[in-house]
């Protein structure tokens, strides 16, 4: 056989367990059966490639998408996609979407009372480059009430979507912002066991991006699953 | 240079705002080659109800059994316009549909070949981290070898072969809990 990589299993504490008590919603929608532990196979190690033919040139700035401006602090976030070993993940597809200034969704299942903002869609994709950077123009999301427990707020966040290069390196996470007070009373941030596996959600000011007089910049840099070792290649000549 | 994988968050209840422009329920186009299926199901929690706010993900091979990704080297041609990926969002009853073709077989370790089977990632509001399973076809001969469904203890294979519902209709569900818990893998 030709070389064919196997992929890291999740160190402790890094991800979250299915059953959180502390967000409600995880009680009826966790599997109580132990997962079957399997080995990697081409199903798993293969995934989906998307290029440049299935974006719009327009789709990584959030705040371009109508005729006019967004309301919000406009905001430029970016970062660089890299595996467990540190290598970057070049040409890989990010999705994003997010609550609009007033921390409100144009979504009909969400109902809190704040403005929807007819020059914002709130949701942007890109891929990375061949560094496995990226680049989001957009504006800062607002927090919003959920009915999670008593006065529940969630911090101000955007969900990220990432493919990698394998399903299995498939991942769904949320950006975080610096200094929130909300986060230590926020369930969905606290599910990830290991403080510092948390802190590597929240973003950092990136002054180095700022855009004098226009946008503050935000880095967030994402690691996905990593092959577990040099893989064997025993074919010579691909 | 050595880190940790980032941690996994819910997509939440407004996934479909940044989700919805890749929806794909047509899986293989008119042109694909292969033995069309359509596959239906729902998506069901605790209670047996239905899941409205979900999301399905497949990944399968070409009736061939080639991958569309460079790290499948199996020497057969790459079919043009076949890409392999579904996402389908379940409606606000947890059902979920999609037509594609039947993928041919598969490598799996040691270079054994695999049963015909789709992989699938499930994406809901209550659950921090996707779900991986399959999808094994009915009455295929291959299925009582397949090394990854006889990893799943022997009372639980059935949850994850599809239920012939006709010409070319398959019904598989995804139950979260209960006496029928669909098998889910840590791969
Ligand atoms: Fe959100």
């Amino acid at each position: 056989m030709s070389k064919q990589y196997s992929y890291r299993r999740f160190h402790p504490g890094t991800q979250p367990a299915y059953d959180f008590p502390p967000y409600a919603s995880t009680a009826k929608r966790h599997p109580k059966q132990p997962l079957v532990i399997a080995p990697q196979t081409l199903s798993e190690i293969t995934g989906p490639v998307f290029g440049y033919g299935d974006l719009k040139p327009t789709d990584h700035d959030l705040t371009r998408q109508h005729k006019g401006e967004p309301i919000g602090e406009r905001i430029i976030c970016s970062g660089r996609v890299l595996d467990e070993n540190g290598k970057s993940v070049p040409h890989t597809l990010i999705e994003v979407w997010q609550a609009n200034a007033a921390g409100r969704y144009p979504h009909k299942s969400d109902r809190h009372d704040a403005p929807v903002d007819p020059n914002f869609s709130g949701a942007g994709r890109t891929l990375t480059d061949a560094e496995g950077r990226y680049r989001f123009i957009t504006i800062r999301p607002g927090e919003y009430p959920w009915r999670n427990h008593y006065n529940a707020w969630r911090p101000a966040h955007i969900h990220f979507s990432l493919f990698g290069r394998a399903f299995l390196t498939r991942l769904v996470t949320q950006m975080y912002f610096p200094g929130d007070p909300l986060l230590p009373y926020d369930p969905m941030y606290m599910s990830i066991p290991d403080e510092k596996a948390r802190l590597r959600l929240v973003s950092q000011l990136d002054w180095e991006n700022t855009v004098p007089e226009h946008a503050l910049a935000y880095r967030f840099d994402i690691v996905l699953r990593g092959s577990a070792a040099t893989p064997m290649d025993d074919s010579p000549g691909e | 240079m050595s880190l940790y994988a980032s941690g996994s968050q819910t997509v939440g209840p407004y996934l479909h705002i940044g989700l919805t422009w890749l929806n794909t329920d047509r899986i293989a186009g008119p042109g694909v080659k292969g033995e069309r299926v359509t596959i239906h199901g729902r998506l069901l929690d605790g209670d047996g109800v239905g899941v409205g706010d979900g999301l399905v993900e497949i990944w399968q091979a070409s009736a061939t059994g080639k991958y569309a990704h460079p790290e499948d080297r199996q020497k057969k041609p790459l079919e043009k316009g076949f890409r392999g990926f579904g996402r389908i969002p379940t409606d606000a009853k947890g059902v979920f549909r999609f037509s594609t073709i039947k993928p041919g077989r598969v490598p799996g370790s040691g270079g054994k070949l695999q049963a015909p089977h789709l992989s699938v990632t499930v994406f809901m509001r209550g659950l921090l981290k996707q779900l991986s399973t399959r999808i094994y076809f009915p009455g295929d001969p291959a299925n009582v070898q397949d090394p990854i469904l006889k990893r799943v203890p022997a009372a639980r294979r059935a949850t994850l072969v599809a239920r012939p519902k006709g010409r070319g209709v398959l019904q598989w569900n995804i139950v979260l809990q209960g006496k029928v818990e669909t098998a889910f893998f840590d791969f």
